[in-house]
């Protein structure tokens, strides 16, 4: 191993800059984070103390999820020079599709609230997602036309078919089950289970970096001083029990429980006309479930204003309970996992920045281009009906206005997030922050109560201003 | 005299053979009726001005182009090179002009485009790929350090390292070198220089593609001159002079053929 020998590892630099280079930090990404803690600063100072609770965090990630999820898959697309501006109305379309399977379609087949009814309809979308994204794909990679003609042609295509699915009737309510996806009151996964994740994910830091350690040492290449390697891991791992620790902070009173609950079940009193035996098998085994009392209570009460002013009151003496991470984060975050993994750690990802770095050199390589750019729509139709299925469900209604101008959003968190429009560049994690860097915003700005047009004059400010100056950073950087 | 001429033998067949390549463009014929060969061990100059058809000559033998019509044999046997796959498996490998690097990812991703080293869980092995690249590149070029920064960032020496590592590292039979060290330096071009002879000595077969007579003249073992789209001849680089070569480049006739007015004007 002659290669290896003559190498000394590097070794602490006294400078700023030395200690980011040697404990492999992007300077890139540290600036967003930054950028990131001066907004939420901001905010919090400027409204008076009302951004950085935990109730507004916890829906903040909520808020953040669908434009993640897009955005990580945006990436892919514009690595490869690409563009995708029909994930919004693809979105929405799959969403009204979803929600017909599961709220027309199944339910006289299969019986009312059926268990399998939600998963059957995310694989319909899920699906569905993927044929329109080879339909778009082979457009772009075969027939050769530019993507931003095919999805600006998607873009009118899957809105008009989004009207079409129900004549724009808006479908809802939709199944019990697919609605935890939305992250609404039974949309998250609580405290045990919430330290139970972030539990896994601090195994799977510390575990990967001793292992990447090995690795290294293995081949006897440099590694990182061991400093430096407990301080980035450290980090890491500080920012789960964070994370989690917010997440959980967020209580949610039992009372609100009760409220989702009686709220849903006098509206379907008032469709059966307060017959509590016409209602429902289901709704009758949710009351079952109920403290005994609580149960007996609304059955026993004649109108249903007053049934549901005395149940909130039986229930105001059950404690709180921490709501924990709510499932479309933990969608978003399972999603960016295997975004980044196939992005980074496998063939097609590789192939992914070669095309879009030099399309050429990809080629010569005997790379199939056309192919990897077809998948790489294909991906980009799964994830916007993944996407479309936590926006439904949030709503917990299929419209056909579900996912408008999404497109500009994601396209926006990608390039925030350090994606070049000149493809070759761009990271999943990047479009992680991106999105939530936009979303804290939209958010903050909705706290301090400005309104929806000024919202848009400042977000469109801030893409202009951010891309500028990370123009800057890479020229310097040269 | 160069030292290079002896190492070649030209007894046997030709590792490869290029019979009356043609092919046009848009009603243009950029190469037409041209031949060509290349033996085991032997470095064959192709001169030419810019748009003789050298390139796209070549480019028939690395799959880029399909000709019209000729015949290719490799070892004496017809090859079938439709695209670049079916050339690396011929052993044919190009160093493309432009450098045919993805300048995003680093040297090792490079190195292994399209032939990445994966895991047993089919995961892209890159300290294995980076293991490999140390060690080819080692011999290339011992002062290279930049393992992790993307190939936009190294000098075009460096990158010409990149490019031939590649080449030789899923051993080459045939290299084809275009415009090996237009882009370098004088210390570089000498580096590259050294490299081509060493690769001679393992016996691979190179063609170098130049419109610059010098940068290829004391390499070559023979050297073959296009003109618009036409073979105008090859000759034996110890049988010639630089003059005499350029007088091929720019009248478009064999030395015997020239004049000495001629050969006078074509300075």
């Amino acid at each position: 191993m002659t290669s290896a020998t003559d190498i000394t590892p590097t070794g602490p630099a006294a400078t700023p800059a030395g200690l980011l280079r040697t404990m492999e930090i992007d300077t890139r990404m540290l600036g967003m984070v930054g950028a990131l803690a001066l907004i939420w600063i901001g905010f919090h100072l400027i409204g008076d103390g009302s951004f950085l609770t935990a109730r507004n965090l916890w829906n903040l990630s909520v808020q953040t999820a669908v434009t993640a999820i897009v955005a990580t898959g945006m990436v892919l697309v514009i690595v490869t020079r690409n563009i995708d501006l029909s994930v919004g109305s693809v979105l929405g379309f799959l969403g009204m599709i979803m929600a017909v399977v599961q709220a027309e379609a199944l339910p006289p087949l299969l019986g009312f609230g059926h268990w399998s009814i939600w998963i059957i309809a995310l694989i319909a979308g899920v699906a569905l997602g993927m044929v329109i994204g080879a339909m778009q794909g082979a457009w772009v990679a075969y027939a050769k036309v530019p993507a931003f003609i095919v999805t600006l042609g998607g873009l009118l295509v899957w809105r008009g078919a989004a009207w079409w699915v129900t004549s724009g009737r808006t479908v809802a309510p939709l199944d019990v089950n697919f609605q935890v996806i939305g992250g609404g009151i039974t949309g998250s996964i609580g405290e045990f289970w919430s330290w139970v994740v972030g539990a896994i994910a601090i195994a799977f830091i510390i575990f990967g970096a001793i292992r990447a350690r090995q690795q290294r040492r293995r081949y006897g290449f440099p590694t990182k001083p061991v400093w430096a390697e407990l301080t980035v891991t450290g980090i890491g791992v500080a920012a789960v029990l964070v994370f989690v620790w917010v997440m959980n902070s967020y209580n949610q009173p039992a009372r609100t429980v009760a409220e989702g609950i009686v709220n849903e079940l006098v509206a379907e009193l008032a469709t059966v006309d307060g017959d509590i035996d016409a209602l429902s098998p289901e709704t009758r085994a949710y009351v079952a479930t109920w403290p005994e009392e609580a149960g007996e209570h609304i059955a026993a009460l004649p109108d249903s204003s007053s049934r549901l002013v005395r149940v909130m009151q039986r229930w105001d003496g059950l404690p709180e309970v921490p709501r924990g991470i709510a499932v479309p984060v933990l969608i978003m975050l399972g999603v960016a996992l295997v975004m980044a993994f196939l992005a980074t750690r496998t063939r097609f990802g590789r192939y992914v920045f070669a095309i879009g770095g030099n399309p050429d050199a990809a080629e010569l390589g005997g790379i199939n281009t056309r192919r990897i750019l077809l998948y790489v729509f294909v991906l980009m139709g799964a994830l916007a009906a993944i996407a479309g299925a936590v926006q439904s469900a949030r709503l917990n209604a299929g419209a056909n206005s579900t996912g408008t101008l999404l497109e500009l959003e994601a396209i926006a968190a990608a390039v925030i997030g350090g994606t070049s429009l000149a493809g070759g560049v761009g990271t999943i994690a990047g479009a992680l922050l991106g999105a939530l860097v936009m979303q804290s915003l939209k958010n903050g700005m909705v706290l301090l109560g400005m309104d929806t047009p000024l919202q848009n004059i400042v977000i469109g400010l801030v893409l202009v201003i951010a891309v500028f100056i990370d123009t800057i950073y890479q020229r310097r950087r040269k | 005299m160069s030292e290079t001429g002896r190492s070649a033998d030209r007894s046997g067949t030709p590792l490869v053979q290029m019979r009356n390549m043609s092919i046009s463009f848009g009603g243009v014929r950029a190469v037409d009726d041209c031949s060509v060969d290349l033996f085991a061990g032997e470095v064959v100059g192709l001169l030419g001005h810019n748009g003789a058809g050298k390139s796209t000559l070549i480019k028939m033998l690395s799959g880029a182009y399909a000709p019209d019509a000729g015949q290719i044999l490799i070892n004496g046997e017809t090859a079938h090179i439709t695209n670049p796959r079916d050339a690396k498996r011929y052993g044919i490998e190009t160093i493309y002009q432009t450098l045919a690097l993805a300048d995003n990812i680093d040297a090792s991703a490079n190195l292994f485009l399209g032939r990445e080293i994966m895991t047993p869980f089919g995961t892209l092995d890159d300290v294995a790929m980076e293991a490999e690249t140390r060690k080819v590149m080692y011999r290339l070029n011992p002062n290279f350090q930049k393992y992790k920064a993307p190939v936009s960032a190294l000098s075009g020496g460096q990158r010409q390292s990149v490019a031939i590592a590649r080449a030789i590292y899923f051993n080459a039979k045939i290299l084809i070198m275009d415009e090996p060290t237009a882009a370098l330096g004088p210390q570089e071009t000498q580096q590259v220089a050294d490299l081509i002879l060493q690769l001679k000595r393992e016996g691979i077969g190179i063609f170098l593609i130049s419109h610059d007579l010098h940068d290829v003249f004391d390499l070559s073992d023979r050297l073959s001159v296009m003109k618009n789209g036409k073979m105008v001849g090859t000759v034996f680089t110890d049988d010639v002079s630089k003059d005499d070569v350029l007088g091929m480049i720019i009248l478009g006739k064999m030395p015997d053929q020239l004049t000495q007015e001629e050969l006078a004007k074509a300075h």
